[in-house]
């Protein structure tokens, strides 16, 4: 069996602060084995973003970070890497896409100019030309009309849904082991969300790129996961396949999620009135869900 | 008040700062305990004396009819705060009516009232400065005169800027709904909300009122000998560049830590009372 | 019309200033016939424009030749320190505020704040005053004063030494001219270079927390790309107009220094002509200066216009 695209084991997250050491992360495991699509579900704050962000390493240049743990991608070790080897994967073997596509894109530089510097990652030298051709493809690919226009044009001149399909393109262009999405299309509206998530869908199994899906969204993760991990402060609550965790979820928390009547505004935030001293209680995994090299 | 207090000791830079602010004000207001020669801040002539490099008892030297440098600096000083303050008060609260009127009732009065505050905005500060002195007799009110006339602008643009986004927002309709009158809505509701822009900006400007009016009488446009004043002490010194060198360079060096404590307690106001540029 | 208006409303005889004390009261009399100073202020406000759309300011009482002739003299040395100097702020400024953006919070970056901020502290005559001492006096590298030494004469053509010296082929005094701007010029700019530092700084600052900056990361775009390419142009557009102040800003200080250096310039003249209430030479003065400081305002306005995409393109689709 090949090693999963990501392994997670016992990361821990603390940040330093004038009034002390704070606890983000205490402890998560999570995995995504090749061509899966893995949701960390979870309310802001629960930890879930800053997650993603560490995977990629962009938390580790904060002075008031501390992390521990393991973090393996395709097999390696990403906490023992050198910051240079790191460095490599972004962008070419992992990539991210994130919330507000149209403010995520520069303002000042055209969409070719952007694409070709994310083409320029993978392979350094290539040519005006060729980039340009590359980058036609990749947004017919994900259902663009003119993308010739699209390319010399400026962020804000185009909608917010044809921004996330541009990040999208942009994401898988140079075919990364995974994906990580950190709430995807929660800027735009509901029908735009439900077609950009589909083509996602379709454009990850084409590429068999496996995918971080991050979201608070219960509506959008069902649609979307194969496997789902509940994140409550900082602490994995509950894992499960999605149709399982949805017909039958067993943590108090989870509970309170799904019954929790989401915000009309703010993209479907779930409000939940009280906390209750249930919601700390230790993992649920469901069958068939244990991380590898755990015991079961 | 006291929280604030806490967190600029905290800082260095900005504790540097409010040091150098509190010497400079205690210099002015307790010159005559300070002060080696306090007579000397007159027309006191001291041949024997004259022209001597920094020595003790004169430890910035004298001045060419022997005045102890030193002490005419902390007099200078007093000068230089009192101006900076009297320029503030009066420029201070006329610009923020201003802009607070133009801000919330718009229309012709925004209008009118913008058209104005550009007028003088568009003239750079020195020149306009400059023409009016040149025009009326350099004394000491005239100066400050001319400097709150051409100050007021900038706290109505300020002003005016706030107002403008304030002006929309919900407790603003509340108080309108209510009936309060404009007044109140400008100077009760609006104006708090802009207070802590206004009082960094004073703070910087403080040091900023120094630097102009010391260019001002650097040019011979400011205060008249034998007050003695920093600008006019160093453009006196420095015909006599560069053999007499300190005639020019503690007036100028004390310009400088004026300006430059001013500018880091400004500045450390700015970051902790959160104010937009 | 408001300067107009300022300078006719002064107390004291201009003509019988000009002519010094000892002249006749007839003289004093004939000269005011010609100013026209008899006459209802409204009527010469008339001679005013009428003699300023025919480019004549009139006479200065203070040198007894045109004023237009005395602002083509001094005007181009004044022209060539401004432009100098705002060739060092920006040249030394931005990058400063691009290093102490990029490496934020540490000794880089708290040096050039603090250095940033001691320019702006002071005027810029101080500043004159002491670089003169360090490195002219004390550390004789640069010349004292003047614009060029004496030993060199040079046919002035456009009235910019440096750009006269070129044309006349002589190197050595070209080197002189430009030896003998860089203290003056540097003198004005600091000011100018401590606050487009600073003010570039912080709006990179700004910038960075910008979610596209975060994306450029998480594609590993390496750190000194995404700090020139990304993070610089999106910032430059609000430094712009501020920086286009301080550039006509300095129109004003150059006052300052051009007296500590003795340069030869407009702001020396019209130092000269206020302390002598020569009315014309006056209005001629500021009304050059406005009239330049509109100019400089105008073309950066323009130049926001182009680098700015959004109202580039906005004002191409409308």
């Amino acid at each position: 069996m090949t090693a999963p695209t990501l392994r997670i084991e016992d990361l821990a997250l603390k940040f330093r602060t004038y009034s002390g050491m704070v606890d983000v992360l205490h402890g998560i495991s999570l995995h995504i084995q090749k061509g899966e699509r893995v949701a960390l579900v979870g309310e802001s704050g629960s930890g879930k973003s800053v997650t993603a962000r560490i995977v990629l390493g962009l938390l580790q240049s904060l002075r008031t970070a501390r992390i521990s743990g393991h973090v393996d991608f395709d097999g390696r070790d990403l906490m023992s890497m050198h910051d240079a080897e790191r460095h490599r994967l972004r962008g070419t073997k992992m990539s991210m896409i994130f919330q507000d596509p149209t403010s995520s894109l520069n303002p000042v530089y055209t969409i070719g100019d952007q694409f070709r510097e994310v083409l320029f990652r993978a392979e350094p030298g290539l040519k005006m030309a060729a980039a340009r051709q590359k980058a036609v493809a990749a947004l017919t690919d994900v259902a663009i009309g003119e993308p010739e226009r699209v390319l010399d044009s400026y962020a804000y001149q185009l909608s917010g849904g044809m921004n996330q399909r541009v990040m999208i393109a942009m994401a898988l262009a140079n075919e990364p082991s995974l994906l990580i999405a950190d709430e995807p299309g929660t800027a735009l509206d509901v029908t735009v969300q439900a077609q950009t998530l589909r083509l996602m869908g379709e454009l990850v199994e084409k590429h068999r790129t496996s995918v971080l899906f991050i979201s608070h969204n219960l509506g959008v993760v069902r649609e979307f996961a194969d496997r789902v991990y509940v994140i409550f402060k900082g602490r994995i609550v509950e894992h499960a396949m999605t149709r399982d965790l949805f017909e039958n979820p067993r943590h108090a928390y989870t509970r309170a999620l799904m019954s929790a009547v989401p915000r009309i505004t703010g993209g479907g935030i779930p409000e939940i009135d009280d906390a209750s001293p249930d919601f700390l209680a230790p993992l649920i995994v469901h069958e068939g869900c244990a991380e590898p090299g755990a015991p079961v | 008040m006291k929280r604030t207090l806490t967190i600029l000791i905290r800082n260095p830079l900005s504790l540097l700062g409010l040091t150098l602010v509190v010497l400079v004000v205690l210099s002015a207001l307790f010159a005559d305990f300070i002060a080696p020669f306090p007579e000397h801040r007159g027309a006191i002539v001291d041949f024997a004396n004259f022209n001597r490099a920094p020595e003790w008892p004169y430890i910035f030297g004298t001045d060419l009819v022997g005045r102890d440098l030193f002490s005419r600096i902390l007099y200078a000083y007093r000068i230089s705060l009192l101006l900076g303050v009297v320029v503030l008060v009066i420029a201070v609260p006329i610009g923020v009516t201003i802009g607070l009127a133009a801000g919330y009732l718009g229309g012709w009065t925004e209008f009118v009232l913008m058209r104005i505050t550009d007028v003088f905005l568009s003239i750079p500060p020195l020149v306009l400065a400059m023409s009016m002195m040149g025009l009326l007799e350099p004394t000491l009110t005239n100066g400050m005169l001319a400097v709150t006339a051409m100050w007021w602008p900038w706290y109505t643009r300020l002003v005016y800027n706030l107002a403008r986004s304030e002006r929309e927002e919900g407790y603003v309709l509340a108080a309108e709904v209510i009936g309060a009158g404009k007044a109140h809505i400008m100077f009760r509701e609006i104006l708090p909300n802009c207070v802590p822009s206004i009082l960094t900006k004073m703070t910087l400007d403080l040091g900023f009122v120094i630097l102009i009016a010391s260019s001002l009488s650097f040019l011979g446009l400011g205060v008249q000998p034998p007050t003695p004043d920093l600008g006019s002490m160093v453009a006196d010194g420095s015909k006599y560049l560069p053999d007499s060198w300190w005639l020019t360079v503690f007036p100028g060096l004390a310009i400088l830590v004026a300006v430059f404590g001013f500018n880091l307690l400004g500045d450390a106001l700015r970051d902790i009372l959160g104010v937009e540029q | 019309m408001l300067i107009f208006a300022i300078a006719r409303i002064i107390p004291g005889d201009p003509a019988r200033i000009a002519l010094g004390p000892s002249a006749t009261p007839e003289q004093v009399q004939t000269l005011r016939e010609r100013l026209h100073l008899n006459e209802s202020l409204p009527m010469q406000y008339g001679y005013f424009i009428g003699d300023l759309a025919r480019g004549d300011l009139g006479i200065s009482l203070y040198t007894n030749r045109p004023v237009t002739t005395d602002i083509a003299t001094f005007l181009p040395a004044t022209l060539e320190l401004i432009i100098v100097a705002g060739i060092m702020m920006i040249g030394i400024g931005l990058p400063l505020g691009v290093l102490s953006a990029r490496y934020r919070g540490s000794w880089i970056d708290n040096g050039i704040r603090l250095i940033s901020l001691l320019g702006v502290s002071a005027p810029s005559f101080v500043w004159a005053v002491i670089l003169m001492l360090l490195f002219a006096y004390f550390l004789p590298i640069f010349p004292i004063a003047g614009r060029i030494s004496d030993t060199y004469f040079v046919q002035p053509v456009t009235g910019f030494q440096m750009i006269d010296t070129l044309l006349a082929g002589n190197l050595k005094a070209f080197g002189s001219a430009a030896w003998h701007i860089v203290l003056p010029a540097f003198a004005l700019a600091l000011a100018g270079i401590g606050q487009a530092a600073r003010l570039t700084r912080s709006n990179m600052v700004e910038t960075y927390e910008k979610p596209f900056i975060e994306m450029a990361h998480s594609y590993g775009f390496p750190e000194s790309r995404i700090a020139r390419r990304y993070a610089f142009r999106p910032s430059l557009i609000p430094s712009l107009t501020i920086i286009g102040l301080d550039f006509a800003a300095m129109l004003g200080n150059a006052f300052l220094v051009e007296a500590v250096f003795a340069w030869p310039g407009l702001s020396r003249y019209g130092v000269a002509v206020i302390l002598r209430k020569d009315l014309n030479a006056i209005v001629g003065t500021v009304l050059v200066i406005s009239a330049l400081f509109l100019i400089v305002n105008i073309v950066v306005d323009l130049l926001i216009a182009f680098i700015n995409p959004r109202i580039r393109l906005s004002q191409r689709a409308s």
